[in-house]
C-alpha cells in the first residue's frame, strides 16, 4: 500500500522537522527579555507541534475497511429518531425515509417535544411515538441522552440506529452496515456526516471530509472509531452492558458517600442534644452504631443491597418508634392543657392562648428528636438502591456532558467493545444556515468535548489501550487552539506596533527551520486529505478562538464551580434575521482590525527608519497569513444561506408534488 | 419463548422463576410481573434463576429495575439458584458486588 508509506514518510518528516524548529526555539532563540511575549508565544509553538504529532500518529494506520460482510438474517432493529423542537415536517421526513429502510426494523419517533400531532402522525403512518416515562417527572432530563435512554427501556430490538431529526436515510443503511457486527464485540459502527444543504465553497464550513474521513479512518486503525450521535448503528447488549457496569460502580460510590454524611449528620446532632435528651441519645448512638456495622460489612464484601437493606429497615424501626413516643408525649401534652384550661373555667379565650403556648412546646421539645431522625431518615433514602436522584437506575448513554456521544464511546472501549468507521455516505442531513446557530452548534460540540476531558480524563481512564487515550485526547487537544489563536495574532501586531520580537533574530537559522516545517505540515494535509477540502477546516480551527476559549470557560465553571453551561439545543430552521450578524463575531473584527492597525503602524515604523525590513516583511507577511484566516468569518457573516436545494422548502415542494 | 412462573409463598414472598432466556425480549416480561407481585401486596421478591439458561445486560437491567420498584415499596428484590452462565454475567458486570445470590428460593428472606 504506497499511499500509507507516503503518509508515514511525511509524518516522521513533519515530527523531525518540527522538533527540529521547536526545540531550537525553546532552547536558542526565546527572547527571555521580552517574555510576556515570547514565552506565550513558543508555547503556542509547541501546542501545534503536539497538534501535529497527534494527527501523525491518528493517520499512521490509515484504516480503509473493505466492504462488510452482508447482514445477518432475523436480526431486530430499532430505529431512533431524536426529536425536541424542530419543524413537524423536517421530523416526518427523516421518519418515512426511516421507515422505508429496507431491513426489517421497527420505527420510533423519540419526542422530547411531547407534541400530540406528531403522535397523532406516528400512528397514522405506523410509527412508534415514544415521550419520556412518569419517572423523568421533576428528575433531570439529560437532553438527548436521557431521551435515548429513555427509549432504550422501552423497546427491545439488537440494533439501534439513531438518527438526528434532520438526518435522513438512505434505504440501504442497515443493508450496508450491520455485517459489521458479525464480530460479537461490535458495539457501534458510524457513518459520516454529510450536508446536503450547503454550497460548495461551505462558507460555514460544515462539511467535515476530513473528519469523516482520514481522521475517523485513523482512530478506527486503533479501535477508537468515535460515536458522532447521529448515523451510527449500536448493539443493544453493549449499551446495556455499559448502563448495568456503571450502574454497580455508581452504587457503591454512592452507598458509601450516603454512609459517611450520615456520620457527619449524626455528630452535629449530637453536638446539639439538649442534656436531658436521654431518648434521642440512645437512638442517635443506635444509628452511628448502624453505620460503624454498615461500613464494616461493605469493607467485608458483603453484598451492598444485602447491607442497605438491613441498615434502612433498623432505622426505619427506630423512626418509627422515636414518632409514636413523640405521639404519646404529644398527647399527654394536650392533656395537660385540657386540664389546665377547665381550671381556668372559662374556655374560649384562654384556650386559644393555651394552644399557641402549647404549640411552642411542641416546637422546642418534640420537632428536634424527629428532625435529627428526618434527616437522617432522608439520607437513608439515598441509600435507596435504585439511585433515587436520576429517572432511571440504567443510564447507558453518557449523562456527564452535553455530547453524550464522545462520552459513551469512550465508555463502551474501556469496557474492551470495539467500533467501526464505515466510510459512505448512507444518511444525508441539514447543517445550520446562518452564523449564529453554527457559533453555537460548535459550542455545544467544543463545551461537550471539554466536559469530558474535565469529567473523564481519557489519559487516566481505566480500560483504555495507549492509543485509543492518544486518539481521544487528540480531539481534545485541539480545541486548545483558542488560545494559541490569540497568540498567533497578538505577536505579529505586537512587533509591528511597539517592536518587540518574542524571537531573538530572525535571522536565516530561524527561516531555516520554521518554513519547511510549515510546509511539510501542509504537504501531510495533502497526502492525507487526497484532494478533500481541508481548508476551511483550519481556518475555522483558529478563527473560532472565541468560542473555543468561552467553551473551556463555561466548562471549567460547570464541572468545577457546579455553574450552568448556559446549554441551548442547536435550532434547525434559519432564524430571520435582519442583516449580516457582525455582533457575533466581534472579537473576531476587534482582531481584524487590531492586524489592519499593526500593519499600517509597522509600515510607517519600516519609513522612519524604526524597523527592519526583515522584522516588518516577516510580521507583515504573518498579518496577511491571520487576515486570510479570519477573512472566512466575512463571508460567513454574510452569508444567507443555501437556497437552491434549500431543505424546508423542498419539503414543502415535495409534499405539493405528491 | 421465556416463561415466567410466578406465585406466592405462604410467608407472603412472591417467587419469580423465568425458564429459558432472560435477555432483551423477555425483559419487559420480568418488570412485568415484579410490578403485579408489588400491586398485589407482595413487593418482597424471590427470582428463581435455577431455569434461566441465559441473561444478558437487558436482564440484568431488569433486575436492578426491579430491585428498584421492590425497595420503593417497602420490600425488595432477591436472586436464587443461578446457573453458571448467570453467574458469570453478575461477576463480569460487577453486579455482584451489589446484588448476592442465595442458595435456595426457600431461604432467600431469611436473616443471615
Amino acid at each position: 500500500m504506497p499511499r500509507l508509506w507516503v503518509v508515514r514518510i511525511v509524518v516522521v518528516l513533519t515530527v523531525l522537522l518540527g522538533l527540529n524548529y521547536v526545540v531550537w526555539r525553546w532552547l536558542f532563540s526565546v527572547n527571555w527579555d521580552a517574555w510576556w511575549i515570547a514565552v506565550p508565544l513558543v508555547l503556542a509553538e509547541t501546542y501545534a507541534l503536539i497538534d501535529s504529532l497527534l494527527f501523525g500518529v491518528t493517520v499512521w494506520r490509515l484504516k480503509q475497511r473493505p466492504s462488510p460482510p452482508p447482514p445477518p438474517t432475523g436480526a431486530t432493529v430499532d430505529i431512533f429518531i431524536t426529536t425536541y423542537n424542530e419543524p413537524i415536517d423536517l421530523v416526518q421526513r427523516t421518519a418515512l425515509a426511516a421507515k422505508d429502510i429496507t431491513y426489517p426494523h421497527e420505527t420510533w419517533l423519540l419526542d422530547d417535544g411531547n407534541r400530540a400531532e406528531l403522535g397523532e402522525w406516528a400512528a397514522e403512518n405506523g410509527i412508534g411515538w415514544i415521550r419520556r416515562s412518569n419517572a423523568w417527572h421533576n428528575r433531570p432530563r439529560h437532553a438527548k441522552a436521557g431521551n435515548i435512554n429513555n427509549a432504550l427501556m422501552a423497546t427491545e430490538g439488537e440494533f439501534i440506529l439513531i438518527l438526528d431529526a434532520d438526518q435522513v436515510p438512505q434505504p440501504n443503511v442497515l443493508d450496508r452496515t450491520l455485517g459489521y457486527f458479525e464480530d460479537e464485540r461490535m458495539a457501534l459502527v458510524q457513518t459520516p456526516q454529510v450536508f446536503i444543504n450547503v454550497p460548495d465553497d461551505d462558507p460555514l464550513g460544515s462539511q467535515a471530509p476530513l473528519f469523516y474521513g482520514p481522521i475517523q479512518q485513523g482512530k478506527d486503525s486503533w479501535n477508537a472509531a468515535f460515536f458522532c450521535g447521529s448515523n451510527a448503528i449500536i448493539r443493544r447488549e453493549a449499551l446495556m452492558h455499559l448502563g448495568v457496569s456503571r450502574y454497580a460502580g455508581e452504587v457503591e460510590i454512592g452507598v458509601h458517600k450516603a454512609l459517611k454524611t450520615s456520620r457527619g449528620v449524626l455528630e452535629q446532632a449530637r453536638r446539639e442534644l439538649g442534656p436531658d435528651d436521654n431518648r434521642l441519645r440512645a437512638a442517635l448512638d443506635q444509628v452511628g452504631y448502624d453505620i460503624r456495622r454498615a461500613r464494616n460489612e461493605l469493607r467485608r464484601g458483603v453484598a451492598i443491597a444485602d447491607v442497605t437493606y438491613r441498615f434502612q429497615q433498623r432505622v426505619d424501626a427506630l423512626a418509627r418508634e422515636m414518632a409514636s413516643h413523640d405521639v404519646v408525649a404529644l398527647r399527654a401534652d394536650l392533656a395537660v392543657i385540657a386540664e389546665l384550661a377547665e381550671q381556668l373555667g372559662d374556655d374560649d379565650m384562654s384556650l386559644a392562648k393555651l394552644d399557641e403556648a402549647d404549640l411552642d412546646a411542641v416546637v422546642h421539645r418534640d420537632w428536634s428528636p424527629l428532625g435529627a431522625l428526618q434527616t437522617v431518615s432522608t439520607l437513608v433514602g439515598s441509600l435507596d438502591m435504585g439511585r433515587v436522584e436520576e429517572a432511571q437506575p440504567i443510564m447507558p448513554l453518557a449523562t456527564i456532558s452535553v455530547t453524550e456521544d464522545m462520552a459513551t464511546c469512550m465508555r463502551l472501549h474501556a469496557l474492551g467493545w470495539r467500533s467501526a468507521y464505515h466510510h459512505e455516505t448512507l444518511v444525508h442531513g441539514l447543517a445550520p444556515e446562518d452564523l449564529g446557530t453554527m457559533l453555537i452548534q460548535r459550542l455545544r460540540w467544543a463545551q461537550g468535548t471539554v466536559q469530558v476531558m474535565f469529567r473523564e480524563n481519557p489519559l487516566v481512564l481505566k480500560g483504555l489501550s495507549i492509543p485509543q487515550r492518544l486518539m481521544y485526547w487528540a480531539t481534545m487537544w485541539s480545541y486548545l487552539s483558542g488560545f494559541a489563536a490569540v497568540v498567533f495574532v497578538a505577536a505579529p501586531a505586537i512587533y509591528l506596533m511597539i517592536g518587540v520580537l518574542p524571537v531573538q533574530a530572525l535571522g536565516s537559522d530561524f527561516f531555516v527551520r520554521l518554513i519547511p516545517f510549515l510546509l511539510v505540515n501542509q504537504v501531510l494535509f495533502f497526502v492525507v486529505g487526497r484532494g478533500v477540502k481541508t481548508w476551511r477546516g483550519q481556518q475555522y480551527s483558529l478563527a473560532l478562538f472565541p468560542v473555543w476559549i468561552k467553551s473551556f470557560r463555561t466548562a471549567f465553571g460547570n464541572v468545577f464551580l457546579g455553574r450552568e453551561l448556559d446549554f441551548s439545543v442547536t435550532p434547525k430552521v434559519r432564524p430571520t434575521t435582519t442583516g449580516p450578524q457582525w455582533q457575533l463575531i466581534k472579537p473576531q473584527l476587534i482582531a481584524m482590525g487590531l492586524l489592519v492597525t499593526a500593519a499600517i503602524v509597522g509600515a510607517v515604523r519600516l519609513a522612519v527608519g524604526q524597523a527592519t525590513w526583515l522584522g516588518t516583511g516577516a510580521n507583515l507577511v504573518w498579518v496577511v497569513f491571520d487576515l486570510v484566516i479570519f477573512s472566512v468569518l466575512i463571508r460567513a457573516a454574510l452569508y444567507r444561506g443555501h437556497d437552491v436545494p434549500s431543505e424546508t422548502d423542498t419539503i414543502t415542494d415535495e409534499r405539493q408534488l405528491r | 419463548m421465556t416463561e415466567f412462573h410466578v406465585h406466592q409463598t405462604d410467608r407472603g414472598i412472591g417467587v419469580i422463576a423465568p425458564e429459558g432466556r432472560l435477555n432483551m425480549v423477555s425483559a419487559k416480561q420480568l418488570t412485568e410481573a415484579v410490578a403485579g407481585l408489588i400491586d398485589a401486596g407482595a413487593p418482597r421478591i424471590v427470582v428463581d434463576l435455577s431455569g434461566t439458561e441465559f441473561m444478558d445486560s437487558s436482564g440484568l437491567g431488569a433486575l436492578i429495575a426491579g430491585l428498584k420498584s421492590t425497595r420503593q415499596a417497602g420490600g425488595d428484590l432477591r436472586l436464587a439458584q443461578p446457573t453458571e452462565q448467570v453467574r458469570t454475567v453478575l461477576s463480569l458486570t460487577n453486579l455482584d458486588r451489589v446484588l448476592r445470590a442465595r442458595d435456595t428460593v426457600e431461604g432467600a428472606f431469611d436473616v443471615v
